[in-house]
């Protein structure tokens, strides 16, 4: 299949590593990418009408939970592909927090090996930093990178031991890994569920403070700097935080970090009804830290958006709001729920492409992410004016987990093409 | 006293004092004060709910409050069952929905519901099919304490307009506190929060409170002064360092009384920490209706189980 022509004809192309956007035709053959340029001949392609939806590099997603191996029931390497695939991403970036953990080089093969079988998006492994995440020793970080992780992780829990930290980013380095940060200081946030503020003061529920996250981001830009290593800090959530990783890159600190759209769409009022759904961590805090994180995206501080997609069980969600387990599914909503900051006007639709494509691959210097002839054919077209509602039931995802359930989006992926191979085209372009 | 307004809780459930109009909560005190003598009589019992059944469902220890619903619905003839967490198979896995709906099953008039999770009795109400009374669920909500203390209020001082309210201790951790303010707002009640910094929540701005950490300060002037109950295991947790330090601070003693004014009441939800938050001369003298409020008690959670689960139409 991937070996046959395709022309993408009368896109709106949008590719911001190269600085294209114009009406233009996309061929592929081979699967990959070896013309865009107006006007292209079919010259026996298929030809997909592109006609009013704009195509992009494939978006890659830097940060989601598939749950597999050992946690199947919420979510597979199979089910997560393919609704990466249904968001419009052509690859994810899988955290090592499964049973066993992602720590050593053979579960690494084990995930790359069901990836390999799984139909959709593309499954970059991350690698846990420290063994079985406990945060005491360096995991076999040489091991893993042979294997194929593209970066290290604790995610879910923070690296505690700030000179464990540093050992991480200099012994991952040597790899050209970066080190991916879930910043929680745990002695602050203990026994939180929700963000502190006013909210969690109403509603007696125990909070997380916003510092808990921004002293460890501080924490690690500092040692980054030191350094000379690089940090990656996932899921940013606070408005200091946002505001200590301006002043680290104006500093020349090779921090990079990622938003989620849950963190600047939504706001902590949405607890208000005890609903597990608008449960993560970090949580949704206050109306200035979902400006704050508007905009640090828009001004670039902040690199790429990721979903931090979790799914849980419907059963799951519905124990106690203290007692669920945190988390959001986010891979088939991120698009239409990032359109709202073009449509607010917080950004452009190329410098929203961006944070999906060229500045996440960048990020962890993964492959793809732009549309230059040559390159896999990893591409994306959605119908930016597209009106649809969010309904659970019919996600990929086996995760049912969103906080988006019956909010109308505008913007819907119709097309995913993974090495030149149609993964997702719902309605037959 | 004026006469209930026409308020209707049939099929209602009782959550929160967010959920009540100031009418209401005056209804329900009226309702209440009928049901005082019952209590008072020989035989203490009406056949009110008889055929009636209500279901404790107490996930969290509790002697006050569950006695106090336990003797309510008897005194109106319904049947009392109490379930606690350690006996219900909540210790085998089963889900708090689980455990709501198979006791929904049994088709109960009314469920109550102490559970240490807040909110977990606003989602039960969702499925139970039958009115749930909140009887406390973590640190969110205390609706019937509030409720009482309103009743006890307004024995003694007649309305509840205008009146100016000390809350004094852990108010962090203390639905009581979060239930009664709401219920004091409802009536322009002038409100002062007195604790330790580290045992206020961190962001009240919006509560409509005064914040202090001077006890006198605190009871200058006062009318009601609602005392909260404090626990040692705060302290394990960094929140104080003593209960010395505590007391020398924030114990209500007749000292400190001094600065209420002379017709003041004290309440305080129960069970004491006699010479750490209040001194025994205070809990025992003239200004204490610390035993009014859980004789009131009783006839409060009649009130409430005869309007939603029985009652007027």
């Amino acid at each position: 299949m991937s070996c046959e022509k395709i022309l993408i004809k009368g896109g709106r192309v949008i590719d911001p590593a190269q600085g294209i956007d114009g009406l233009m035709d996309v061929m592929i053959e081979n699967g990959k990418i070896t013309k865009v340029a107006k006007g292209l001949d079919s010259d026996g392609a298929k030809i997909i009408n592109a006609k009013g939806l704009v195509v992009s590099p494939g978006f890659i997603d830097l940060h989601v939970h598939l749950r597999e191996p050992g946690y199947e029931y919420k979510e597979t390497i199979q089910t997560g592909a393919m609704a990466g695939a249904a968001g419009g991403f052509t690859a994810v970036c899988c955290m090592a927090n499964t049973q066993p953990v992602n720590d050593n080089g053979s579960i690494t093969r084990h995930i790359l090996e069901r990836a390999s079988l799984a139909k959709g998006a593309r499954v970059y492994p991350i690698g846990a930093a420290t063994k079985g995440l406990a945060g005491k020793e360096l995991a076999e970080i040489g091991e893993m990178k042979q294997a194929g992780v593209v970066a290290l992780s604790d995610d879910g829990r923070c690296i505690m031991d700030a000179r464990l930290f540093q050992n991480a980013i200099r012994y991952a380095y040597m790899f050209d890994l970066t080190v991916v940060e879930h910043c929680e200081d745990e002695m602050l946030a203990k026994d939180g569920v929700i963000n502190e503020g006013e909210v969690s003061a109403r509603l007696g529920i125990k909070g997380i403070p916003a510092p808990a996250e921004t002293v460890i981001a501080r924490r690690d830009a500092d040692i980054a700097g030191y350094t000379g290593c690089k940090v990656h800090l996932a899921h940013i959530s606070a408005k200091e935080t946002v505001d200590a990783v301006r002043t680290a890159k104006a500093n020349g600190i090779k921090v990079t970090c990622e938003a989620a759209p849950h963190h600047f769409t939504l706001t902590e009022k949405m607890l208000e009804g005890f609903d597990a759904n608008f449960k993560m961590n970090p949580p949704l805090r206050a109306k200035e830290d979902v400006d704050a994180v508007r905009a640090g995206l828009a001004d670039g501080t902040i690199d790429c958006i990721a979903t931090d997609h979790a799914p849980h069980l419907q059963w799951e969600k519905e124990l106690e709001i203290d007692r669920a387990p945190n988390g959001v599914v986010g891979l088939e909503t991120a698009l239409g729920v990032s359109m709202k900051l073009v449509e607010d006007g917080v950004l452009g639709l190329p410098a929203l492409i961006a944070l999906f494509t060229s500045r996440p691959a960048a990020a962890f210097g993964l492959p793809g992410g732009s549309l230059r002839v040559g390159s896999p054919a990893d591409l994306t077209a959605f119908d930016p004016e597209k009106k649809w509602t969010v309904n659970p039931s019919a996600f990929f995802s086996k995760g049912r987990n969103t906080p988006f359930a019956g909010m109308e989006l505008k913007g819907k992926t119709l097309l995913t093409i993974v090495g030149g191979e149609i993964v997702y085209n719902p309605e037959t372009l | 006293m004026v006469d209930s307004p026409l308020v209707n809780f049939k099929g209602r459930h009782l959550l929160g004092i967010d959920d009540l109009s100031a009418d209401e909560i005056i209804g329900l005190v009226n309702t209440a004060n009928r049901f005082v003598e019952v209590s008072e009589r020989e035989i203490k019992k009406l056949p009110t709910l008889r055929g009636k059944t209500v279901v404790n469902l107490f996930f969290e220890p509790s002697t006050r409050t569950r006695t106090s619903f336990e003797i309510a619905g008897k005194r109106l003839s319904a049947d009392v069952i109490n379930i606690s967490a350690q006996s219900s198979s909540v210790v085998k896995g089963e889900t708090f929905k689980d455990t709501v709906l198979n006791l929904a099953s049994m088709r109960p008039d009314a469920l109550v519901i102490r559970h240490p999770s807040p909110g977990t009795p606003l989602y039960a109400s969702k499925f139970a099919g039958c009115p749930v009374i909140n009887g406390g669920d973590g640190a969110h909500a205390h609706p019937t304490q509030a409720l009482l203390d309103m009743m006890t209020i307004m024995e003694r001082r007649k309305s509840l307009k205008n009146l100016n309210v000390a809350i004094i201790g852990d108010v962090l951790h203390s639905r009581v506190a979060r239930s009664n303010i709401s219920a004091f707002k409802r009536f322009d009640a002038n409100i002062t929060v007195c604790g330790p910094k580290t045992l206020m929540p961190a962001h009240m701005d919006n509560f409509g409170v005064r914040v202090t950490h001077d006890i006198y300060e605190a009871v200058e002037g006062a009318d009601v002064i609602m005392m909260l109950r404090i626990q040692t295991e705060r302290m394990a947790q960094g929140l104080f360092p003593s209960l010395r330090e505590y007391s020398s601070r924030f114990c209500l003693d007749s000292k400190v009384m001094k600065k209420a004014k002379p017709d003041a009441i004290v309440t305080h939800p129960g069970p004491i920490n006699r010479g750490i938050e209040i001194s025994s001369e205070v809990a025992d003298g003239k200004y204490s209706v610390i035993l009014d409020q859980v004789t009131h008690g009783v006839a409060m959670r009649m009130a409430v189980l005869y309007l939603l689960c029985g009652g007027a139409d």
